[in-house]
């Protein structure tokens, strides 16, 4: 009997998740009515975005969404990756929980914190150094040419890539953590120095959670919204150059729609947030592909 | 005992502070310093009204009024003929306070900056790209202008300020209005967005070249230093309380029974051209009586003493003409 309680309790709870998903697609696809009837599937590669004329396309903002996340991706997960393994295999104890403790101080702050960090000290610092010294550079890229304004796609992708290093860190070091001792002790036993031990045993090991950690950073990022719409310059004209202004989907939801009017503003409007869902499907099943394709190749190699 | 009988008490205070007329709005952004002063006082005169205004943006007031789900919507834009046509009770538009809207540049050693309505058009239409160009050197003789970029700012939130700046390009320049057009959020021909006036100033402080707008009130409290504009008859005037009131009373003249006017580059040597009405969306049937008297002793409560608080925010007063026509227009309210 109890059992059977359990069971449907937690049937119930499992189910909303459900309900949830589909009551979410049903509003938002009911919402956007108008402006799919308008716009089709030709909203995905629309460039223009005119609440005047009534014209919108999603792609500046697909395209802006997409690149800023990738982009912090390539950022942090060097850094935060390396940053757990020293806190898991390398640093001593106390310095260890200590960075650890600081880590998910870091990744609880809200976004709206990071933004002002971002304003008052990476947009200046964009501005006066690391834009011009990549324009001295690469400046021959048409990726490092225009004004350097100090706000665009590159300052709101190391804004993103700051804010989800905290995450790829605490997540990566729980999953270096609990690789098995013997997998440590067996690679020493063979001869294997730290460094090979570490790099050709453990990580391996623990990739699965480190994958983890990184899609659940780039979750982050691409649904991400104050603090890049405070630093990305919100212009939904796509441009070549990284330093330019740019915008994402979840930024021209947030600013946009409160004082959207008329039918098809707002079905575009909705019809962003449709999506962003489908592009985070779309990552999310690229991520499982990638992890059923590693966990293929079976376990550790030891050489 | 004692405690229970004072438990009893408490609720039933509690319950009487509920049972108060509650009366929920929604909309402009524009005038919530002013209104959220105005509510609050007027619930101290009247502790037995409480008016909830939330301040979501014009379009949001205008779709809620729509759907019944307030009582009073509040805009910045009058109310479009689509618009109207969705509503299902008619709603009234009681034009509530003025506010000028100012530009504001960053141009290190330039002050008093004048701007000519060329020049506005030019640069936000980016025609003009440096600060030395010849349309800005000619409305400010004798300032040695930089030769650096221009860079425009503007809100990237939908705004009743953006609003109100777009339609005064819009008639000062056909370009314009044939290009990007008036609303509270357009397609920009240049430059980046910021989020709300903050993020507009700031960015502006924080760049050298920037140029933007924002409300009057704003720069007036935080003593921001801001251009004066060259209005229809071209005199180049600094928005004040008393050049904002002084657009409004040339629209008085002609103002239209239904009060949906924009008085936009307004006629008249002192009226300052960047200017603007906001305006509060009562529906002419409000079954629930006490609610109806409430909102009714309201008007005529912002329409008399409320005005007063105006300047001390930055807004400047309806004519006292306006301020008739709307009394009389109250009786529309059953």
């Amino acid at each position: 009997m109890g059992d059977e309680i359990a069971r449907l309790v937690t049937l119930a709870f499992g189910a909303s998740v459900v309900l949830i998903t589909v009551l979410l697609i049903w509003n938002l696809w009911g919402t956007s009515a108008a402006s799919r009837a308008k716009f089709g599937f030709g909203f995905l590669w629309g460039t223009n975005w005119d609440p005047n004329a009534n014209d919108f396309g999603a792609f500046p903002f697909i395209y802006g969404t997409v690149m800023t996340s990738i982009m912090a991706l390539v950022i942090s997960v060097p850094l935060g990756v390396g940053a757990a393994i020293f806190l898991a295999e390398m640093a001593p104890p106390g310095l260890s929980s200590a960075c650890t403790f600081l880590v998910e101080l870091l990744a609880a702050v809200p976004s709206v914190i990071y933004g002002l960090l971002a304003i008052f000290t990476v947009v200046p610092l964009m501005r006066e150094y690391i834009e011009p010294a990549l324009k001295g550079a690469f400046g021959y890229l048409p990726q490092f040419q225009g004004p350097m304004l100090g706000i665009g796609y590159l300052t709101a992708a190391v804004v993103l890539s700051i804010m989800t290093i905290p995450y790829i860190i605490a997540i990566s070091r729980e999953a270096l953590l609990e690789v098995p001792r013997d997998q440590r002790e067996a690679a020493l036993a063979l001869g294997a120095t730290r460094w090979e031990t570490t790099f050709k045993v453990v990580v391996p090991y623990a990739r699965l959670g480190i994958l983890g950690s990184i899609f659940l950073g780039l979750a982050r990022a691409l649904g991400e919204t104050m603090a890049i719409t405070m630093v990305i310059g919100n212009d939904p004209t796509l441009h070549a150059s990284w330093f330019a202004p740019g915008y994402t989907i979840a930024a021209v939801i947030a600013n946009e729609f409160a004082e959207a009017t008329g039918k098809i503003y707002t079905g575009a409007l909705v019809e962003l947030g449709l999506v962003l869902f489908l592009v985070t499907i779309i990552i999310n099943a690229l991520a499982r592909l990638l992890v059923l394709a590693t966990t293929r190749k079976g376990t550790a190699k030891v050489v | 005992m004692k405690t229970s009988i004072a438990l009893v008490g408490l609720w039933l205070a509690a319950t009487s502070i509920v049972s108060a007329q509650a009366i929920n709005g929604a909309g402009a952004t524009f005038p919530y310093p002013i209104y959220s002063k105005w509510f609050e006082e007027f619930r101290q005169k009247n502790p037995s009204i409480e008016i909830n205004y939330q301040s979501k943006g014009s379009g949001a007031g205008i779709a809620q009024l729509t759907a019944g789900t307030v009582d009073f919507g509040a805009s910045d834009m009058p109310m479009t003929d689509e618009q109207i046509a969705a509503l299902k009770v008619k709603a009234l538009h009681f034009p509530t306070v003025l506010g000028g809207v100012v530009p504001v540049y960053n141009l290190p050693g330039v002050k008093e900056l004048k701007f000519s309505p060329e020049m506005l058009a030019g640069i936000f239409l980016h025609k003009i790209l440096k600060w030395n160009d010849p349309v800005i050197a000619k409305a400010n003789p004798g300032v040695k202008l930089p030769a650096t970029d221009i860079l425009v700012v503007h809100r990237a939130d939908g705004s009743g300020t953006t609003f109100v700046f777009t339609d005064y390009l819009s008639k000062i320049s056909p370009e314009w209005k044939a290009g990007p057009g008036s609303n509270s959020s357009i397609k920009w021909p240049t430059g980046v967005g910021q989020q709300g006036s903050e993020g507009v100033s700031g960015m502006v402080k924080q760049t050298p070249g920037a140029v933007s707008y924002v409300e009057f009130f704003y720069a007036f409290k935080e003593n921001m230093e801001y251009g004066s504009v060259q209005n229809a008859a071209g005199v180049f005037l600094k928005a004040t309380v008393e050049s904002v009131t002084a657009a409004a009373a040339g629209a008085a003249k002609s103002m239209p029974a239904d009060f949906r006017v924009s008085i936009t580059n307004a006629p008249g040597k002192n009226a300052y051209p960047i200017a603007s009405f906001t305006w509060l969306l009562i529906p002419t049937q409000i079954q629930d009586a006490p609610k109806r008297t409430a909102l009714v002793s309201f008007l005529k409560w912002m329409l008399a003493d409320g005005q007063k608080d105006c300047a001390a925010l930055g807004y400047a007063p309806l004519p006292k003409e306006v301020v008739a026509q709307e009394l009389k227009q109250i009786a529309q309210i059953h």
